[in-house]
């Protein structure tokens, strides 16, 4: 057996908090990376994945520090090294690509500049020399005019683009070891597709050593060759990335793979008594947009002419990717952004534009929930202060009456009754949005409107959230509007779907049906992007270049 | 994660308010104690009285009798300076309550409403602002004369446009998050959104802007009566003895040294508390 | 939303700002000199204030005409150089203040000169060496300065360099100062004393700006690249943190206009802020009113350099 690249050994890291309380972040974690391998750090927030990729490069975040245990890195014990050694391995021997390139590139500097630092850091080559190494990397990352694309500024290339530019940098200096840190999480699906694959095919031509760190396992499954699952800095479980996806022995990893997948929504037969009722929601050629208004229309206009019903009791998705404005479309329908043009009617009742304009009754019927409950929720009310607010405004409860509601309530979620007395930051992301939909049931509402609200939480946090819009939906009669950009999660509690792109409704399809009935060429390339648990997935996929040119990489 | 929620994380909860001070910040809070208790008593604790002639020298040294030396007329410094106490801490804190109390709420309307009241209020008191500090008493108290009362107005109009500003820019910011967008689709009023949402979220940087505020009003309130357009004799508050003495500045006496210490420690004092104050609460745009 | 905003657009929209806050400037300055006082004619007279005596004065200096009129009258006279004449001395304003605005002049310029190199070093420094025993005592020195009025700094600096190490002469300006060496001994104690007060502000501001750049992903980013720390904050940050510096030094030097008229004061300095003080225990009205729009239109300019060098500063305007 070779001599592994890499070895990690107990590794403990703790940090000191604000208050001066100690915590452990890493509790003795310990793994091998083969050289040319790629092995993949998956956890939720807070597992320690990030950290640990970071120690790798013997550098850890303010407040944190290296407790124990012994990193190596060919020859080099980088736990016993000092800053100045540890600063000269970093860039030569072991490289980091951030999840944010757009943070990353100072704005100031030229891309080619940058691109180059490390060889200029380290004196390892002429500034020729590395240019023109930087160019090919440019060609074998696939980006356009990679001759003259490192004159620019950062501002001036792409987000997908900056992200492969940030590999050649990484790249440039030769290293042994590549860390990429959720490296594509912050693209749009439609993009992430190109950069995952040039990424794949410079690492196996160099033969480098690569650690990804993501939280996405169908992402994970594309390029590792192992995967570590990680949970509150420890590792549950390792294994190479066939066993993780085929046969998981943990139990939590188990759980990781179950919520990727949720049960499908079974689209409900019409009901016949029901035929002929009034939809909950119609809206008809809406129009919405920002800035200031010029002959009745607004200068940045976003929504176009959207139309669409949703009948009573069922529930409707809205996809679409950053820009596209889907939650633009929440927030005109429930007047927070007032539509200059077109209809919104709730059970075939008319409303006004404005939020003054409607009545305490026509807002009370469609509550709107956002993405945030961290933004959502008040930080200095106490949860039984944000649930009893609705309560007294439309219903006049109070004192004893309204206690008791806001408890029945915090049932509903599933939250103990004496959450109510904590503030929210007490709670954790998952306690803080089922909050934040109680509050939106506290109205009594017939039409619910949810902005994303699963896409800031942990995949099984999520699931959990999906299963009881589900159940609450049986009880209490609701309909739902759910926007989303993940399509699992739309398929799992749709039973229509519209595609939406720059403003605009391409299509309607029924949920449980997207991929085999989609017409539109952007909602096949939408569709088609999604990653599958499936390692041959991105190798097998096939996309018409025309219509990645036409629809995606903006 | 992003701005807004990092924004979101120094909000201070109530909770969180009062306690955990690092020594520094202790310190601070004793002194600033010590002189608001000064300031209320202090004529008790004086050993002579304040205007009387006790001593045949004047600028006379540090001795037994005199702890802190006597003046340029032979009067006890110490007792003049625990008198000048509820002068300068007094206008000053008067002044900064005004201040801060309407440049608040202010603030928070203009930031809530917005349009063409946000537009005039906050160009207008801009424009305020384009008024160096010193300048606009030393004209305000030339035309119309000092007196206690027109100090306070004046000290409290120069520092309004200041507290309205940051109070603005933190209920602005507040007022883009989403409990605020949530409570007004929900269809409550104004005055609902500005108690209940707005400002207990910008309480915390308020009462330590209110600290910086009070700091630079002492500072100007020294510099006026030091320029001899503060408090009028035969009263005086730590300016005013300074502005009295400062004949003894070449000998080094101490009735120049110590009036100056007094407000050094005040405001020294002061800035160290809110230094120190938790992060939570001290999170300041400026 | 406001992308549309070109920066050449804003910064004109600053200049129309600062030309509309100095026209209500004025219009304070005059009105609170002017109206607020009662009748300047008594005040003038005094004792021998009979009812003919005030009418005659009032109608030989205009005083009759409407308070508006008046007030066009003298912007449109400050506007053309024509400051109008002084109650008390009957020269020209124009002419008192011609001297002693050089005066003023040079001394903000050396302070100016000293304060800038000092403090950008002693700034960029301190926030290289964050934490570190440097950074704490720079930090303590800035605090307490700019804690304490600045006739103590004044105070102290007398104390020690005049009275304790007697090196400079305590209250300057009585002597003719002749030649560099005295001039400079002449000089040097206002000089300190607002270089002081101005790097105070200068520091703590220079710093706090330099931070808030070495804290962004591209700063570590460059950690992660291998680059020391001097090249992180030399190359990386500071060519970031120049717009918000520069906007630091425009904004502390707005300090000088509040400093100078207390320095000037102390140390008996010729210039215009002693001219205004003397002018206030006077009430010659026409001289506070020039001098004050002097201090407006200087503090002004600054404030809006500040600004504009802000928004041509920011990348995202670009």
């Amino acid at each position: 057996m070779t001599k592994p690249r890499v070895t990690v050994k107990d590794l403990q890291i703790g940090a000191t908090t604000d208050s001066g309380r100690d915590v452990e972040i890493i509790k003795g974690v310990s793994f091998d990376i083969a050289p040319g391998e790629i092995i993949a750090l998956i956890g939720e927030s807070g597992s320690g994945k990030t950290t640990i990729a970071l120690s790798l490069m013997g550098h850890t975040r303010t407040g944190c520090q290296i407790r124990g245990g012994q990193i190596t890195l060919g020859d080099h014990e980088i736990t016993g090294l000092t800053e100045r050694q540890r600063a000269a391995l970093r860039g030569t021997k072991v490289a980091y690509v951030p999840q944010s390139a757009a943070a990353a590139f100072n704005p100031s500097k030229r891309i080619m500049d940058q691109v180059i630092e490390i060889t200029a850091i380290h004196t390892l080559m002429s500034r020729d020399a590395a240019e023109k190494k930087a160019v090919e990397l440019f060609r074998a990352l696939a980006l356009p005019d990679p001759d003259d694309i490192g004159a620019r500024y950062p501002h001036q290339v792409s987000g997908g683009q900056l992200q492969r530019l940030s590999a050649a940098m990484a790249l440039i200096g030769d290293p042994e070891l590549v860390i990429f840190d959720e490296p594509t999480t912050a693209l749009d699906v439609t993009t992430q597709i190109e950069v995952l694959r040039a990424f794949k095919s410079v690492m196996q031509q160099s033969g480098i050593s690569g650690v990804y760190v993501s939280h996405d396992l169908a992402v994970v499954a594309q390029v590792a060759d192992r995967i570590l699952v990680l949970k509150g800095g420890e590792v549950q479980e390792e294994g190479t990335t066939e066993q993780i996806l085929e046969a998981p022995t943990h139990p939590y990893t188990r759980e990781l793979l179950a919520a990727f997948d949720p049960v499908k929504h079974e689209a409900k037969p019409a009901d016949p008594s029901r035929h002929d009722q009034t939809p909950i929601l119609e809206v008809s050629h809406l129009h919405a947009g920002y800035g200031d208004i010029v002959k009745g229309e607004p200068t940045v206009k976003i929504l176009k002419d959207i139309n669409f019903k949703l009948p009573r009791g069922r529930n409707l998705g809205v996809i679409g990717e950053s820009g596209s404005g889907k939650s633009t479309l929440a927030r005109a329908i429930a007047g927070i952004l007032p539509p200059y043009q077109g209809d919104v009617l709730v059970d075939g009742h008319e409303m006004r534009p404005g939020l003054k304009a409607r009545s305490k009754e026509e807002l009370r019927r469609a509550q709107i929930v956002f993405q945030l409950a961290d933004t959502a929720l008040n930080p200095s009310h106490s949860i039984g202060a944000i649930l009893g607010r609705p309560l007294g405004f439309y219903h006049g409860l109070k004192g004893r009456a309204r206690e008791k509601r806001v408890i029945e309530l915090l049932d509903m979620v599933h939250l103990p009754a004496n959450i109510r007395h904590r503030l929210p930051g007490e709670l954790s992301g998952g306690q803080k949005q089922r909050v934040n939909f109680a509050r939106a049931l506290a109205a009594e509402p017939e039409l619910i409107l949810c902005d994303e609200i699963t896409s800031a939480l942990d995949t099984v946090v999520a699931a959990a959230i999906i299963d009881l819009l589900k159940e609450l939906q049986s009880e209490l009669d609701l309909s739902y509007m759910f926007i989303s950009h993940d399509l699992s999660t739309v398929e799992a509690i749709c039973d229509e779907v519209l595609v939406m792109y720059k403003g605009e409704v391409v299509e309607a399809l029924p949920a449980a049906e997207m991929s085999a009935r989609a017409e539109h060429p952007y909602s096949r390339l939408l569709i088609s992007s999604i990653p599958q648990l499936d390692t041959g997935w991105l190798a097998s996929l096939e996309r018409d270049p025309k219509l990645v040119e036409q629809f995606a990489m903006r | 994660m992003t701005t807004r929620t990092s924004f979101l994380s120094a909000l201070p909860t109530p909770r969180k308010l009062g306690y955990s001070f690092n020594m520094t910040g202790r310190i601070g809070l004793l002194v600033i104690l010590f002189w608001a208790v000064v300031a209320v008593i202090g004529p008790m604790l004086a050993p002579y009285n304040p205007g009387e002639i006790v001593d045949w020298d004047y600028f006379g040294p540090m001795t037994g009798d005199f702890w802190l030396g006597t003046d340029y007329l032979g009067r006890d410094i110490l007792s003049r300076i625990l008198m000048g106490a509820r002068y300068t801490v007094g206008i000053a804190l008067a002044a900064v309550t005004i201040a801060c109390a309407g440049g608040v709420i202010l603030g928070m309307i203009a930031a809530v409403t917005g349009g063409w009241f946000d537009m005039i209020l906050s160009r207008l008191l801009d424009a305020f602002n384009g008024i160096p500090s010193l300048l606009f008493g030393l004209v305000t108290v030339a035309a119309v004369g000092s007196s206690i009362p027109v100090l306070v107005l004046t000290l409290a109009a120069i520092y309004l446009p200041g507290a309205y500003r940051f109070a603005r820019a933190l209920s602005v910011n507040v007022n883009t998050m989403d409990f605020v967008t949530v409570a007004r689709a929900r269809g409550e009023n104004t005055p609902y959104l500005i108690v209940r949402e707005i400002f207990p979220n910008i309480l915390g940087p308020v009462l330590a802007d209110l600290g910086v505020r009070f700091v630079f009003i002492v500072l100007v309130l020294s510099g006026l009566s030091f320029l001899g357009l503060g408090v009028q004799p035969p009263n005086a508050d730590w300016g005013a003895l300074v502005r009295e003495n400062i004949e003894g500045l070449s000998f080094g006496a101490p009735a120049v040294l110590f009036p100056s210490v007094a407000i050094a420690t005040l405001t020294i004092s002061v800035n160290m508390f809110i230094d120190n104050l938790p992060i939570k609460i001290r999170d300041r745009s400026e | 939303m406001r992308q549309a905003l070109k920066p050449w657009f804003l910064v004109l929209q600053r200049l129309g700002i600062a030309f509309l806050t100095l026209i209500i400037v004025s219009f304070a300055v005059f009105f609170a000199t002017e109206l607020l006082p009662g009748d300047v004619a008594e005040v003038l007279l005094g004792q021998a204030a009979t009812p003919e005596a005030v009418a005659a004065l009032r109608e030989s200096m205009g005083l009759d005409e409407p308070a508006l009129s008046r007030f066009l009258g003298w912007l449109v006279g400050l506007a053309g150089g024509d400051l109008g004449t002084s109650y008390v001395n009957r020269m020209s304003v124009a002419e008192l203040i011609g001297g002693r605005l050089g005066n003023s002049l040079q001394l903000a310029g050396i302070v100016t000169l000293v304060s800038v190199p000092v403090a950008l070093t002693l700034g960029i420094g301190a926030a290289m060496w964050r934490g570190s025993r440097f950074d704490r005592a720079v930090s303590v020195l800035t605090i307490s300065v700019i804690s304490v009025p600045e006739f103590m700094v004044a105070t102290l600096a007398v104390l020690i360099f005049a009275v304790w190490l007697d090196w400079l002469p305590a209250l300057s300006f009585g002597v003719n100062a002749d030649g560099f060496w005295a001039m400079l001994r002449a000089y040097a104690m206002p000089v300190i004393t607002l270089s002081f007060v101005v790097s105070a502000q200068m520091i703590r501001m220079t710093r706090a700006a330099v931070i808030e750049t070495i804290n962004t992903p591209y700063v570590e980013m460059a950690l992660l690249k291998g680059a020391s720390r001097s090249r992180m904050v030399l190359r990386h940050a500071l060519p970031n943190a120049l717009g918000p510096i520069a906007n630091a030094v425009a904004l502390s030097l707005s300090y000088l206009v509040g400093g100078v008229i207390i320095v000037e004061t102390i140390f008996n300095y010729p210039g215009v802020a002693k001219l205004m003080v003397d002018a206030v225990s006077t009430r010659d009205l026409p001289l506070i009113q020039s001098c004050a729009m002097i201090f407006c239109v200087s503090y002004l300019s600054l404030i809006t350099l500040a600004d504009m060098v802000a928004i041509l500063s920011n990348p995202r305007l670009r």
